[in-house]
């Protein structure tokens, strides 16, 4: 790979200028009632490349956007499962991007959470603080705190491949769980735990009421502004140089070296830029619920995660957000099933009950859709716009 | 010296159970090249089988029962979930495997409940005085125990028709199919050795403090054993487990004076920081073979 790629990706037959940034870069236009005729490389590369794909995102944005005008505690959760969408394509660029089976996501989570916790936390209160509550502050240290423990983690993982290194992050979060719960001075101790990051940007504060809207709705607002700037940026790193290179290395790791990516290079740079996701995700989850406590970065979590890229769709961004969106609101609709079905029981104590059909749910779901539709919910999208495509004759 | 060579003992009991654990990984892992997560699953529900079985047919024969129950349902799990998949990447195969190790526990644990069940083993936590030593009788017989089914084990690949076509199938999937060797059948007697394994260190891992809905975690430190000892070495997992058990058994005792700062039970995941130490020096651990990739 040279630094120049751009020029050679031109296709024959179109002037070079017409080329992603080239001097004088003319549009070049699609003919008229061919939309997937490309004439340009821009055109193929293009992050909204069809007319329909422009109109459906700017309709689900003009619904989430509506969606605030929902009940508190929906708002809340969808809120929660903006956050993890943060989380699932950060998951996402290292395992289905990059193809480097990490269990480890709830330990970078983690370092995120309380790096953004002891930034803005009160500096007189029983745990670390430093009381710059600004959210530039907190959001960009998190994210790059829980970088750099990627990159301390990437010379091993560069090392290591497919499920030794599937061990070893699994390892992580054993190891990460451990320390997290014996730093009390950090997180509070274990039972206990410590208030989270507050999120206040140029002195407003989301999570309190204000002329703007309730607590609710100002977090949801935020959650999914953060969520649609996380998304396009993981988007365009996919479509990117970069995103080429994790491509190569997933497919067949050795090729990729021979073509000339360096490996240790970029799994340490996948394996950074997914922490830090992980980092601003951990940050921002649990301003929602306002605490937090160590014993919450298990391997339960590293396994949700798993669940979200997997029953979203590996490698797509989309896929990332609908499974993190679907993993987050199925304890609200096991909550919906003793109603339905009379030997289901809303008591802990009693054993078919919600909490227990709610995890084997998550091993459940994983299992079938490995099974029968690998590709996960977006598979499933693809598959509904191919039969209505070349509708009235889809067999 | 008393206390350390107590302290070994301790460890090498801890550690057969890991042994056995790590060796139901290697087999599966040597047969399918894929690593079950679904062992935690099987170990607990051997554990909760003769909790269960225990009380009305004695503990000796709830023991091999429970084994052979898991063994079966070790096999169920192969028909249903994994044959379908083969073929397909590593990866996939090991997450469905993390999916069935959910549900399996769920279940399992609506047959524990919320107190500790006793598996009714003979032993409790009675002493025995062995050359000075305090021992604890669980430990020599979970010793004994390990000793005798991995000799038996060795022997079963070494001398029979069946360990053979296992050993053929592990060193190469197409030629022992071309030999006539059932690879489906490989595949299916490896997930029900794994689950049987599984099922006695599980009955093992319970005898003294009983089962819990968190015992299962004593089956993931089986990982940094046969990470140690070489995904690929039936020998190594043996090895690996009886060294985390005891370097864990140490740590356990000497750490709260020794190093304080490194926090109260650090015990618990001296296992996963060995492993990342060992892999460090060597990533295809003591006795793994070094992967060749061709191009």
């Amino acid at each position: 790979m040279t630094e120049r790629t751009g020029q050679v990706g031109v296709r024959p037959g179109v002037r070079p200028d017409s080329g992603p940034g080239g001097p004088g870069a003319v549009r070049a236009r699609r003919p008229k009632g061919r939309p997937l005729l490309y004439t340009a490389y821009a055109q193929d590369m293009a992050l909204l490349d069809t007319r329909a794909k422009k109109a459906g995102l700017a309709l689900l944005l003009g619904a989430a956007v509506l969606l605030s005008g929902l009940p508190d505690d929906l708002l809340v959760l969808l809120a929660a499962g903006y956050v993890a969408a943060i989380g699932a394509i950060g998951l996402n660029i290292v395992t289905g991007y990059a193809g480097q089976v990490s269990l480890g996501h709830a330990f970078f989570v983690a370092v995120g959470a309380y790096t953004a916790a002891a930034v803005s936390g009160d500096p007189g209160g029983r745990t670390l603080g430093f009381g710059i509550t600004s959210m530039l502050v907190w959001l960009p240290a998190a994210g790059a705190a829980a970088a750099l423990a990627g990159v301390l983690v990437a010379p091993l993982a560069a090392r290591l491949r497919g499920l030794y290194l599937a061990i070893v992050t699994l390892g992580l979060v054993f190891l990460g769980e451990h320390v997290f719960k014996e730093w009390d001075h950090l997180t509070g101790g274990p039972g206990v735990g410590r208030p989270a990051a507050v999120p206040e940007l140029f002195g407003f504060r989301f999570d309190a009421d204000s002329a703007l809207g309730t607590r609710a709705q100002s977090l949801y607002m935020l959650m999914l502004v953060l969520l649609v700037v996380f998304a396009v940026a993981a988007r365009n790193l996919a479509r990117s140089r970069i995103g080429r290179a994790f491509s190569a290395i997933r497919d067949r790791d050795i090729a990729a070296e021979v073509i000339g990516v360096p490996l240790t290079r970029y799994k340490t740079l996948a394996f950074a830029i997914s922490s830090g996701y992980a980092g601003c995700a951990g940050a921002l989850m649990y301003t929602v619920t306002g605490f937090f406590d160590p014993g919450s970065f298990n391997l339960l979590m590293s396994v949700q995660f798993i669940a979200m890229v997997l029953i979203g769709g590996v490698a797509t961004v989309s896929g990332a957000i609908a499974g993190a969106l679907f993993v987050t609101l199925l304890p609200r609709i096991t909550q919906e099933l003793p109603a339905l079905l009379p030997f289901v029981s809303a008591d802990t104590t009693q054993t078919p009950n919600v909490f227990q059909i709610q995890v084997a749910l998550y091993g459940l779901l994983i299992v079938l859709f490995l099974v029968f539709e690998p590709r996960g919910l977006f598979g499933i999208w693809i598959r509904a716009r191919a039969y209505w495509k070349s509708w009235p004759f889809s067999y | 010296m008393k206390g350390v060579l107590e302290s070994l003992v301790r460890g090498l009991g801890n550690g057969s159970v890991y042994a056995l654990l790590a060796l139901g990984f290697v087999i599966v892992y040597k047969a399918t090249r894929v690593i079950s997560f679904a062992q935690p699953a099987f170990m607990i529900a051997g554990a909760v089988a003769v909790s269960h079985l225990a009380g009305t047919t004695g503990f000796y024969l709830a023991v091999p029962l429970a084994a052979l129950l898991v063994a079966g349902l070790a096999l169920g799990v192969e028909r249903v979930a994994i044959r379908p998949m083969v073929g397909r990447p590593v990866f996939v195969v090991a997450i469905i495997t993390l999916g069935i190790d959910v549900v399996v526990r769920v279940v399992v644990n609506g047959f524990i409940g919320l107190d500790v069940r006793q598996v009714g083993d003979p032993w409790g936590l009675s002493l025995v005085e062995v050359g000075g030593l305090a021992v604890q009788q669980r430990w020599i017989a979970m010793l004994l125990t390990t000793a005798v089914l991995v000799s038996l084990l060795f022997a079963f690949f070494r001398y029979t028709r069946y360990g053979l076509a296992m050993r053929a199938a592990a060193f190469d999937q197409e030629t022992a199919l071309a030999q006539g060797v059932s690879v489906g059948m490989v595949f299916a007697l490896s997930w029900a050795l794994a689950g049987g394994l599984a099922a006695i260190a599980g009955t093992f891992a319970g005898t003294g403090q009983g089962v819990d809905q968190l015992t299962w975690i004593i089956a993931l430190k089986a990982l940094p054993a046969i990470i140690v000892g070489g995904l690929d070495s039936l020998g190594g997992a043996v090895i690996g487990g009886l060294a985390i058990g005891v370097v864990e058994s140490l740590v356990q005792s000497y750490q709260g004076d020794l190093a304080p700062w490194l926090g109260q039970n650090f015990a618990v995941v001296t296992p996963y920081a060995v492993m990342l130490l060992v892999l460090l020096v060597r990533p295809y651990g003591l006795f793994g073979t070094p992967e060749v990739e061709r191009v």
